[in-house]
């Protein structure tokens, strides 16, 4: 049993605007191994990005964390004073941004930007922190280290930044890295690279990381366990290959349904959400997916949403319902073609022969 | 106090509200600002004087601010019936300040109306024309910039004078602020000129061969009269400033026509007997400057949101 | 050639694309372009104002209300100052006489050239000058920030009152109220004891209400523009970052937002350099202090044509080399400026 590393519980993210208050994160908890990578995702606006501001306690104004616990290697982060938490950051901690081109400070360079994350902490002196920069650069696969250590931020390219900013997210030997969206402002080229590298580095370093993403390519490309989050809260949790093999919250099943994969039939269409993510000042009755969820019943609009409910060894989710109850030939179809490599291969054959013989009967 | 307004209801207004008019939409907006209000309620206020006080000399009910009373030069505020006082010639300082307000307020009002068609015509022509004749054109603005406007200004009043009644003296001077303040408004024209050139229904117009000036004007009204508002209101106060700090140097509307800035100048001569001549015409130009601002502020905020910050 | 930078000077010969390729060089090709572009700003500030004082109505010579001169007082004065050649003739040679650093004569003074009215007005204005502007960027910078890192409390909103009301108040009547305030009613509360003197030049409080006077204006817009430049910044990713690196509060402001919010600031000081000429103009009339202010404004009130035109251009060279000297500032500040 691996060393719990951070501990969130029951945490409140709310913003106070003028229209209301707005819970960004309502009620989250969930923990984080040493060594391991969580995937948190969810479509935009769902509370993840805030859910990891509040770990770091960063959270913009008007938001303020209202209630919960985060506890890291024991320690509250909620009740460190100004001084621990300024410690905490960045040491114990490291996040990495989603935009690296506007992440980066553009009148400084870039070198300095990354040495002075080091010697805000006691850890580095300036002395070992200079020539560590390059190091680190060179780590991140940055060619040419040495001399564009010189270089300000826009001589970088999007993907040389994101680099530096996972040589600053590492500098210090975090043990927990949180990457926010790391590579959705990147090209297609670029994010595998950095998937790649980031993939390398855990290994590499045995750092545990939360992967905050929309994107369920790079979580099963480097996941272990994966929280679905929806409206501020979790919806669905547990091993990757055991929700992306039997995915039992709708939300979840939707949102595996709507990434195109290359070893799957195309018999059953990609599946869109239909509609959009709920106002979170007054979110709908129930539970808050119900509006949008293809598998709704009276009970979900009504009845108070339903605890995280164990679903399979290590899988908890959060429905009135669950996909397994759910009897429904497209379903059923997407199921099969999920499980076994075979009938998907049978199932491609098959639209093919259904697609020539359409052609020729026409 | 000034920021906390308007910040508020810069918050305010990102509520969704119902479908309005845009204007209506910006009165809204525009009212919900306290201190835009109450610049706007002074510059009414400060109209209806302008309007009226020359009835209420000739009624008698105001005092003459020709008259020089021998007995009493130089008195304080309240004395015998001079609510602020008198000047050193011993004309009464509130009927002369309520008088001097007409001058003030043409300047800054009608000078925005000279403006209008130059900027508007130059910003037109740069934009519609482009190349050579833009480049030209914003050259021209360029050095323009590098001339400071009060040291224009001045050289022009000081060239032309005209005299007469003070209207005629405010030939020159309406001629010298335009001058100097046209700049900005056909910068903005140009702008939303070039903006509009971009878009695909002016291509779509110029390949089916129909002239594009009609269209680029029937789109640039609409677009583009908030700003254009915004810095015709703008150019208020600024019209203003230079009519009294000319009056303030002696090159303006020449005596016995009370101004605001000639106030100033005769009091601020005569300062250690009786200060108050100096404060309240001072005073008098400042919130009225203070007041065209806040309306300005106002409109910005309510004409167009992409402006604020 | 490093990948990612742009290349410069592709289509230039060999030699001068060599010189362009390095930053330094290419500042050099940069300086070298802006003061050629002085060159047309002062030549046609130069057009102008010649235009403007050879349309005049009459001569200079028929002053309204004073002393009439005989027609062969007037034609000798006509020779003295080549007001008798066609002015074509004039401006060519006037623009020729510039370019030798030579005004011309005074009208006003008689016998006494512009150069001399200058250069004997230029400390006064100078030492006005320098002193506002040591006032303006401490504390318009200060003000700004204080107020932009206390948004929407108190400090913010007195901050912006004052900055909001000192924009709008012309200065010849900020200096006109604190002649009334510091000098007369001091004088009169404190029986003659302590008070400003409100004008003259003679030992150092002299110079604190002008230079507070000419200060108020510019010291208002750079806690504005400063204030606006530091809430946007602080609303910047990269300042996230930094705060996520977990860097002191002290280094963060320093080192992400200021140094950042105050490029915008410093681009500024160009225009506030045109501020402070302009307002000495004022100030000097205000406070009675013999600078070259003062001395347009007496040139204008009495014609003195050669003075209006020598002080015109003197200023406009002064706000345009603030200008570039801004302009090479800011290529040094933000590395960002690509010089083209």
């Amino acid at each position: 049993m691996a060393q719990t590393l951070l501990q969130v519980e029951d945490l409140h993210t709310q913003f106070f605007t003028s229209r209301g208050v707005v819970h960004a994160v309502d009620g989250v908890s969930f923990h984080v191994d040493a060594g391991e990578t969580l995937g948190v995702v969810g479509e935009s606006g769902c509370g993840k990005t805030m859910t990891a501001l509040s770990i770091l306690r960063l959270i913009p104004d008007p938001g303020r964390i209202t209630s919960g616990r985060i506890l890291f290697r024991g320690r509250e982060v909620t009740k460190m004073t100004d001084e621990e938490i300024r410690d905490f950051r960045g040491n114990d901690v490291a996040m990495i941004f989603q935009d690296p081109m506007t992440s980066l400070n553009p009148v400084t360079r870039i070198g300095r930007q990354i040495e002075e994350a080091m010697t805000a902490h006691e850890r580095f002196t300036a002395q070992v922190a200079r020539p560590r920069v390059i190091e680190l650069l060179k780590r991140v696969r940055v060619p040419a280290a040495e001399s564009r250590v010189k270089d300000y931020p826009h001589q970088f390219s999007g993907g040389m930044r994101q680099r530096a900013m996972i040589a600053m997210g590492l500098s210090n030997e975090p043990d927990l890295l949180i990457a926010d969206e790391p590579t959705t402002a990147l090209d297609v080229t670029v994010q595998a690279q950095i998937i790649q590298l980031m993939k390398q580095l855990n290994r590499e370093l045995n750092t545990a990381m939360m992967l905050i993403t929309h994107n369920m390519a790079l979580v099963a490309s480097l996941c272990q366990r994966i929280v679905v989050m929806y409206a501020g809260r979790i919806v669905e949790e547990g091993p990757v290959e055991q929700i992306f093999r039997s995915p039992q919250h709708p939300y979840t099943w939707s949102l595996l349904r709507s990434v195109p994969r290359v070893d799957e039939a195309r018999k059953d269409r990609l599946v869109s959400i239909k509609g959009l993510p709920p106002d979170l000042i007054s979110p709908p009755s129930g539970c808050k997916f119900h509006p949008r969820c293809p598998f709704v019943i009276d009970r979900c609009k009504t009845d108070p949403e339903p605890e995280l409910e164990e679903v399979a060894s290590g899988q908890v989710a959060r429905c009135w319902v669950l996909m397994r109850n759910v009897k429904d030939e497209s379903v059923e179809a997407a199921k099969q073609s999920a499980l076994s490599h075979e009938a998907a291969e049978k199932l491609k054959q098959d639209a093919a022969a259904a697609e020539t013989g359409g052609s020729a009967s026409a | 106090m000034a920021v906390a307004t308007v910040d508020q209801a810069a918050r305010d207004w990102e509520v969704p509200e119902e479908q309005v008019g845009l204007w209506q939409d910006a009165w809204i907006r525009f009212r919900r600002n306290r201190l835009a209000v109450a610049g706007l309620a002074l510059v009414l206020f400060l109209i209806v004087v302008a309007l009226t006080s020359p009835l209420l000399v000739k009624l008698g009910i105001l005092i003459d601010p020709f008259k020089q009373q021998v007995f009493d030069i130089q008195v304080g505020p309240g004395v015998r019936g001079h609510l602020m006082g008198t000047d050193l010639l011993g004309r009464d300082t509130l009927s002369r300040l309520m008088i001097g307000s007409e001058v003030s307020l043409t300047v800054g009002l009608l000078v925005q109306g000279i403006i209008f068609p130059i900027g508007l015509t130059i910003g037109l022509a740069a934009g519609y024309f482009g190349g050579r004749v833009d480049n030209l054109l914003m050259r021209f603005t360029d050095i323009w910039y590098a001339f400071p406007d009060l040291l224009f200004v001045l050289v022009v009043v000081s060239v032309w004078r005209l005299s007469g009644p003070w209207y005629v003296q405010l030939i020159p001077i309406f001629g010298a602020i335009a001058l100097v303040n046209w700049v900005g408004l056909a910068r903005l024209v140009r702008g939303q000129v070039l903006a509009i050139k971009e878009k695909e229904y002016i291509e779509a117009a110029r390949s089916s061969g129909s002239p594009p000036l009609k269209l680029i004007l029937k789109h640039l009204l609409p677009n583009s009269l908030g700003p254009i508002i915004v810095t015709l209101t703008f150019g208020i106060p600024q019209a203003i400033f230079l009519e009294a700090v000319l009056s303030f140097l002696g090159v303006g509307i020449q005596p016995p026509q009370p101004t605001w800035g000639q106030m100033v100048y005769d009091g601020y001569e005569q300062i250690y007997p009786n200060p108050t001549a100096v404060v309240f015409p001072a005073v008098a130009i400042g919130f009225t400057l203070l007041a065209f601002t806040f309306i300005g502020d106002g409109l910005r905020d309510a004409l167009d949101p992409r402006m604020r910050r | 050639m490093i990948a990612g930078r742009p290349k410069r000077g592709a289509l230039l010969p060999g030699r001068l694309a060599a010189i362009t390729d390095s930053r330094l060089g290419s500042l050099a090709v940069y300086v070298v372009r802006r003061v050629l572009w002085m060159i047309p700003v002062v030549f046609f500030v130069i057009v102008i104002t010649f235009v403007l004082a050879h349309s005049a109505a009459g001569s200079p010579w028929d002053k309204a209300g004073g002393r009439q001169l005989s027609d062969v007082v007037i034609r000798n004065l006509n020779e003295k100052y080549g007001l008798n050649k066609p002015v074509f003739e004039q401006f060519v040679l006037y623009v020729w006489n510039v370019l030798h650093f030579d005004f011309g004569l005074s009208y006003q003074y008689q016998g006494k050239s512009v150069v001399q009215l200058i250069a004997e007005g230029w400390p006064y204005t100078a030492t006005i000058g320098v002193l506002a502007f040591c006032l303006i960027v401490p504390i318009g910078v200060g003000l700004g920030v204080l107020a932009a890192l206390r948004q929407n409390t108190r400090i913010d909103y007195a901050t912006m009152g004052f900055a909001t009301m000192a924009a709008s108040f012309p200065n010849f009547v900020v200096g006109a109220l604190m002649v009334v305030f510091f000098s007369v009613l001091f004088y009169k509360w404190s029986g003659g004891y302590f008070f400003l003197p409100a004008g003259g030049w003679g030992v150092d409080d002299h110079l604190i209400m002008p230079a507070v006077t000419l200060a108020l204006l510019p010291i208002a817009y750079t806690a504005r523009l400063t204030r606006a430049s530091t809430l946007e910044v602080i609303r910047q990713d990269y300042v996230r970052t930094a705060w996520a690196k977990g860097l002191p509060e002290r280094l963060v402001v320093i080192r992400h937002i200021l140094k950042n919010s105050l490029i915008p600031v410093v681009t500024t000081l160009g225009p506030t350099f045109a501020f402070l000429v302009t307002g000495s103009v004022i100030v000097e009339t205000v406070f009675s202090i013999p600078g070259i202010g003062r001395a347009f404004v007496l040139a204008v009130t009495s014609r003195d044509y050669p003075m209006i035109l020598g002080t015109t251009v003197l200023f406009s060279l002064v706000i345009a080399f603030a200008n570039l000297v801004v302009d090479i500032l800011y290529v040094f500040i933000d590395p960002r400026v690509r010089l083209s």
